[in-house]
């Protein structure tokens, strides 16, 4: 019953994943499309999949990556996401840097430019608050209450760029990977529980 | 005596059913009053200009064509067609970038202020399948336009300038 389990949890992230790219990779568009251009494009699909491995991994979710082995890989696959985005927006940049620069400074005609932008510094945040946790000793409370906000963002912000966008991505492969992303972020927040750092009082605060 | 009525429950509904037109078919004349004056000249698009080249040739066809853009120009003001206008045009298509030279191209107005040109067709660029055009002479003030095909399998895209004399 487990295996089975276990089976189907990792059947339906990888299948959603490799679905995914592999529509992209044979959407008609990639024909007229330069190298670096192709690979800025899949950069982003990559870095939505790469969404959805992370609240699977924070929370131990994936069978055989239980906490304490998840986080670690976490670490890496946030490492891979912050990677996947630089190289979407330099891609980008170099096929038409006045396109990049109108979103990067929130003047895009595009609707969803915004949404990408807002989901690019938030990870950027989530990624540098989680390299400085242990140089700058954050108080835990400090810590997970702003990465579960700032990853809020890049789940929010990233699903409404890609669904917005008219792409290489299939439309029904990237509703299926979005609604994963936004439903794995949710059981992981409401799981983790994270909002209670708000409202708990204090130790020192509780009266004798 | 006006036809509304002036009890509460009446204002609001008339207040409501005012915001809902301006909503669904925009501000009447009464409340614009850039248009008392006349036509309204047409505004530059937001990220209008972006991989604009300055002197786009003239040319017959655009690459291979299988593609229309089409528009009128007219003068701000009055909304007299202006004829002989050159009007530039340039985007992401099955030839090639916006970037490429060989993607831009121009086009005289006609007698009744229209024009037309067979370009390649547009294909999504940047997440939208969208076109760009210029007026970019010295008789008016430019304008630099940024229409979006409403599916990226249409075969055609319209974008119309009214210009203001500098």
């Amino acid at each position: 019953m487990t295996s089975i389990r276990a089976t189907l949890i990792w059947a339906v992230v990888a299948g959603a994943i490799v679905v995914s790219l592999a529509i992209a990779g044979t959407s008609p568009l990639l024909a007229w499309r330069a190298p670096i251009y192709i690979v800025a494009g899949f950069a982003g699909v990559l870095a939505l999949a790469l969404v959805l491995l992370q609240p699977l991994l924070a929370s131990g979710y994936l069978p055989g990556l239980a906490v304490a082995r998840g986080r670690r890989v976490h670490r890496w696959v946030g490492a891979a996401l912050i990677a996947a985005i630089v190289i979407h927006v330099a891609g980008l940049w170099l096929t038409s840097a006045p396109d990049v620069i109108d979103a990067l400074l929130f003047d895009s005609p595009a609707p969803f430019s915004a949404w990408g932008v807002i989901a690019m510094w938030a990870a950027f945040a989530a990624a540098l608050l989680a390299a400085l946790r242990r140089p700058l000793d954050l108080k835990p409370q400090l810590w997970r209450l702003s990465h579960t906000g700032l990853v809020t963002l890049v789940v929010i912000g990233g699903v409404v760029h890609a669904l917005l966008i008219d792409g290489t991505m299939g439309s029904v492969s990237k509703l299926v990977l979005c609604a994963l992303v936004v439903a794995a972020s949710a059981v992981a927040l409401f799981d983790r529980r994270t909002w209670i750092l708000l409202t708990r009082r204090k130790p020192q605060d509780r009266r004798l | 005596m006006l036809p509304i009525s002036t009890t509460r429950r009446g204002l609001f509904a008339a207040g409501a059913a005012f915001g809902a037109m301006v909503l669904t078919e925009g501000a009447p004349a009464i409340i614009l009053p850039a248009q008392a004056q006349g036509l309204a000249p047409t505004a530059s698009m937001r990220g209008g200009a972006n991989n604009y080249r300055p002197d786009a040739p003239v040319v017959q066809r655009i690459g291979n064509g299988g593609f229309w853009m089409s528009g009128t120009v007219r003068r701000a003001g009055d909304g007299a067609p202006l004829s002989g206008i050159r009007i530039q045009i340039w985007a992401h298509t099955t030839e090639g970038y916006e970037t490429d030279p060989h993607s831009h191209g121009a086009t005289l107005t006609d007698s009744n202020g229209v024009f037309r040109l067979e370009m390649p067709q547009i294909i999504p660029a940047f997440g939208q399948a969208h076109g760009h055009l210029a007026y970019d002479s010295d008789t008016f003030k430019t304008v630099f336009l940024r229409p979006v095909m409403q599916s990226s399998r249409d075969k055609s895209l319209k974008a119309d300038f009214v210009l203001q004399p500098v």
